[in-house]
């Protein structure tokens, strides 16, 4: 179901911090917590669509830069009382290593919405 | 095992104690709740209008039973609790039920007090307390003509009001000669006098009741001077008192009320209580105001944050009589070293009153027109300077400089008059999620419909609709906590920093215990301003806790692109400089080119991975970061002065450079800008700059506090000049006092309204030596400041990780 792809070293995303992998659904953010855990989340906030990669992490949430809006890494899930979700991908480390788990199939809708 | 907390008492007090508790920590007891009325939790203030047929019982309760069991709560309702044993510590209820607890919550109330007089116990004779008393006065309503209410305070006028809305002649007995002796001065109550009589009530002034008369119903009421009332109703409103029976029979130490310490404990550490049965350094409180800070600093308590204290009340009134606007805090009656502001127009049936010492307000009373009522008791809690616009203040916020919007009634605009202009949010949305969301404070608002959770222009209009939808006040403590991560405020997290020599955020969260592990996008920011103001060149730059913009440096835009706008001293360019930016622009097919309102060009649309780039070719020309992203100086903005202008006095140009090129790349707690204009005529707009210089044939007018933005602010005169030189070191010596001093994200305008100009004056124009200390101070902070971002990044060996994405996929 997933194609695991081998996207970079954990050290390169500084701690609180994030990068992006830019892939055929769009591009992805890759998050880094103060533990030294990796969340990915596509990079465009439910809200208005801002880019989360810019926001600033902590704990386990991301506000994103455009207006506040602040999500859960783990799951995606907009803050109450603000409802939304970003698309969330599986991610693996291993050794210092990060992986990215992305659907083989990109979905017509994906690949709709990016066109337009 | 859990712990096992009892709360006994189902009313405002406890429950909003327990609504804090759950919200910080949800899993920490067992808790367990005796309530003596056989409901769930309502809305007690709110019971005047039910009484008055306004609203009905539904309509106020704040948690119905079902509430209770989704919580995990047991709730003993209608169920008395008759003692506690401390010793083992279990708590006994009327029916044989007993509670075992951990920690106990006392929040017993107050009883209405009623007279010693003969026939004080017969039916119909009732005080005003409870959604039974309101049963009673209704049904009385139906059946008899005459009611008496004995007291004419807050709650006996709203009785009152309410009864002869049923249809009820009433008659209030009052034992002083003036109403409300509590809350108002003798003028407004008696405007209030003369217009309940216009509505039909009766009043009986300084008259004593002898005895209530009746065999087993009440029938009459007498006085002292023999005068005989009939009456089918008797309602006692002459005060309350703390219900503290049970903690007295406990051993609890109790004056008045149960006395607790600032931490809400009582002589039993394991034993709390809030509300109307406690006795805070020497204070009862009857109002809802206080139990909201109690509960608050209760609940922070029982959860082991340990970090909140209560320090008493400043408490505001309202009357909650449809049709008549009262409002009244603080000190309004004056006293030694007090003056009065007084404004009275007996036509339009409005009194206001400010008592004021030192320039700052001490108590309001407002009659005929409260809508000020918030803004007034704003100023009094937070002890605001009003010397600079102490002439117009009584004639609103309206008046002041601003944009004028947040002035009149909000509540007799309609409906669909929209209130939050960033957010599209109407007032009818407002009012709907703070009745069916049970909102109690701006922060709530904001979340739930986002009203002044942007630009915060709207924020004085949506806390005047709560005051009137809740009819009671937001009540914010006088130093609003930092935001949910403390209970800091900003001053105390500067103060720290700066006492403990703390130089990381790190050792900010450890040492001033915050709640989450690494702040938010609200703390984080400030916490990093307030290090490298404070310890420059010694506090490490935290790229984490900046907001995009700073990081990257650059603006971002709705479409995730960034714009650039590189700095041009004084508003001056040449051929070499606009050529480099016009083959800037060609290369990487930058969409927009404009120029902005401070004398700049902003390339706008330029893709993030372009954006070093785009600096390296900008710096190639000499031009470097213009900072328009930051909160920091922004931009001089200049006239062309005595070089080409028939009516220029001085040099403006050339002293605009200066400026810019001494303070550009110093970090401020919000965008600062500045402007230099070379005559009176200011054509570079200088009144409205954080810092403006209006120069004259004599030197150079230096003004402070200006703003152009949200609330247009023309700026204070804060001295002159002679030279060039000393406008230098006025400049540096102002804006490392608002850096020092200034909350993150407080403009210079409303800073000075806060501290007040004398404060700003008594700092730099009386105090040379402390001016020439700043001086220094901002210039050695520059030393590490004067770096350009863009030509370190254009360079590769900064932030690489920033600009680049860390892989492409499929």
């Amino acid at each position: 179901m997933y194609d695991w792809h081998e996207i970079g070293a954990l050290d390169d995303i500084p701690r609180l911090g994030s990068r992006v992998v830019q892939t055929p659904h769009g591009d992805v953010a890759i998050f880094r917590t103060a533990n030294d855990q990796a969340f990915a989340l596509r990079d465009r906030c439910p809200h208005k669509g801002g880019p989360l990669s810019q926001g600033i992490v902590h704990g386990h949430r991301i506000t994103c830069p455009l207006h506040n809006w602040v999500l859960e890494l783990e799951s995606g899930q907009a803050i109450a009382p603000d409802v939304g979700c970003a698309t969330r991908y599986p991610m693996r480390l291993e050794d210092g290593r990060l992986w990215l788990g992305l659907n083989n199939v990109v979905s017509l809708a994906t690949a709709s919405r990016e066109a337009a | 095992m859990k712990e096992r907390l009892v709360l006994v008492g189902n009313g405002m007090a406890g429950m909003r104690t327990l609504e804090e508790l759950l919200a910080i920590a949800p899993d920490k007891f067992d808790i367990t709740v005796f309530g003596a009325e056989p409901h769930g939790n309502y809305n007690r203030i709110m019971l005047s209008p039910v009484l008055a047929g306004e609203k009905t019982i539904d309509q106020i309760m704040i948690n119905d039973l079902n509430w209770y069991t989704e919580k995990g709560i047991r709730l003993h309702a209608g169920q008395e609790v008759t003692r506690i044993n401390r010793a083992r510590r279990q708590v006994h209820a009327a029916d044989g039920t007993i509670a075992p607890y951990d920690r106990l919550l006392l929040a017993t109330g107050s009883s209405p007090f009623i007279l010693p007089i003969p026939g004080n116990d017969l039916a119909g004779v009732i005080g005003f307390r409870d959604i039974q008393d309101v049963e009673t006065m209704l049904v009385a309503a139906q059946t008899g003509k005459h009611a008496v209410v004995i007291g004419g305070g807050l709650l006996g006028l709203e009785a009152a009001n309410g009864l002869m809305k049923q249809g009820m002649q009433v008659t209030v007995v009052h034992v002083l000669d003036t109403l409300m002796e509590r809350q108002l001065d003798p003028v407004a109550a008696d405007m209030l006098r003369a217009s309940l009589e216009e509505r039909g009530l009766r009043f009986l002034m300084g008259a004593h009741t002898a005895a209530v008369l009746g065999e087993e119903r009440v029938r009459a009421v007498r006085f002292k001077d023999g005068l005989e009332i009939p009456a089918d109703l008797v309602v006692m409103a002459v005060g309350i008192r703390p219900n503290i029976e049970l903690a007295k029979q406990a051993g609890i130490y109790c004056e008045r009320g149960i006395v607790v310490n600032d931490t809400m404990q009582s002589y039993d550490p394991r034993v709390y209580a809030v509300g109307e049965c406690v006795q805070h350094r020497g204070q009862c409180y009857g109002l809802v105001a206080p139990l909201w800070e109690q509960a608050k600093v209760c609940a922070n308590h029982l959860a082991r944050y340990g970090i909140g204290r209560y320090q008493g009340s400043v408490t505001s009134t309202k009357l909650k009589v449809t049709g008549i606007d009262l409002f009244s805090a603080g000190n309004f009656n004056g006293g030694s070293g007090c003056e009065e502001i007084v404004l009275r127009d007996p036509a339009r049936g409005v009194y206001k009153k400010l008592v004021v010492k030192e320039n700052r307000v001490q108590g309001a009373v407002l009659y005929g027109d409260t809508v000020d009522g918030t803004w007034y008791f704003q100023l009094l809690r937070e002890g605001t300077d009003i010397g600079a616009f102490r002439e117009t203040v009584l004639f609103g916020h309206a008046h002041m400089a601003d944009s004028g919007r947040d002035g009149f009634s909000v509540m007799t605009m309609a409906d669909d008059a929209e209130i939050c202009g960033c957010n599209g949010v109407c007032k009818g949305a407002i009012i709907k999620a703070i009745a069916e969301k049970k909102l109690f404070t701006v922060d709530e608002v904001r979340a739930h419909t986002k009203a002044s959770a942007s630009c915060g222009s709207c924020t004085g209009l949506v806390e005047q609709i709560l005051a009137a939808t809740v009819g009671t006040f937001d009540k914010t403590p006088k130093e609003k906590p930092m935001c949910k991560c403390t209970e800091h405020s900003h001053d105390q997290v500067r103060k720290t920093i700066r006492e403990q020599r703390l130089t990381s955020l790190r050792a900010v969260f450890d040492f001033m215990e915050w709640k989450t592990p690494d702040g938010c996008h609200s703390c984080r920011p400030a916490i990093n301003y307030y290090l490298i103001s404070t310890w420059p060149g010694e506090a490490q730059d935290d790229p984490q806790s900046r907001f995009v913009n700073e990081r990257v440096h650059a603006n971002i835009q709705k479409d995730g692109t960034y714009s650039v706008v590189p700095r041009m001293w004084g508003g001056l360019t040449n051929p070499k400089e606009l050529r480099a930016i016009a083959d800037v622009a060609d290369k990487f097919k930058i969409p927009t080119v404009k120029v902005t309102g401070g004398q700049r060009i902003d390339l706008l649309g330029v893709k993030k991975e372009d954006l070093p780039k785009v600096w390296a070719d900008l710096n190639a020309a000499g031009m470097v970061s213009g900072h328009a992203y930051g909160k920091s100086l922004r931009t001089v903005k200049t006239c062309v002065g005595t070089d080409w202008c028939r009516f220029g006095t001085q040099d403006s140009t050339g002293l605009g450079v200066k400026l810019e090129k001494m303070t550009w790349g110093s970090w401020t707690p919000h965008k600062f800008k500045m402007a230099v204009s070379g005559c009176p005529r200011n054509c570079a707009e200088a009144t409205i700059k954080d810092f403006g210089v209006v120069c004259v044939e004599s030197g150079y007018e230096i003004h402070v506090g200006g703003n152009g933005g949200i609330k247009i602010r023309g700026t204070d005169l804060l001295c002159k000049c002679a030279t060039e030189e000393e406008v230098k070191e006025y400049c540096c010596a102002f804006m490392q006092l608002y850096r020092e001093e200034g909350r993150y994200l407080e403009r210079t305008a409303p800073w000075i309204e806060r501290v007040g100009l004398g404060y700003v004056k008594s700092r730099i124009v009386e105090d040379e030596e402390n001016r020439k200390a700043l001086y220094a101070r901002f210039l050695q902070s520059q030393q590490y400041a004067q770096i350009d971002p863009w030509a370190e990044r254009a360079s590769g060996r900064v932030d690489a990780h920033e600009f680049q994405p860390l892989r492409r996929v499929g």
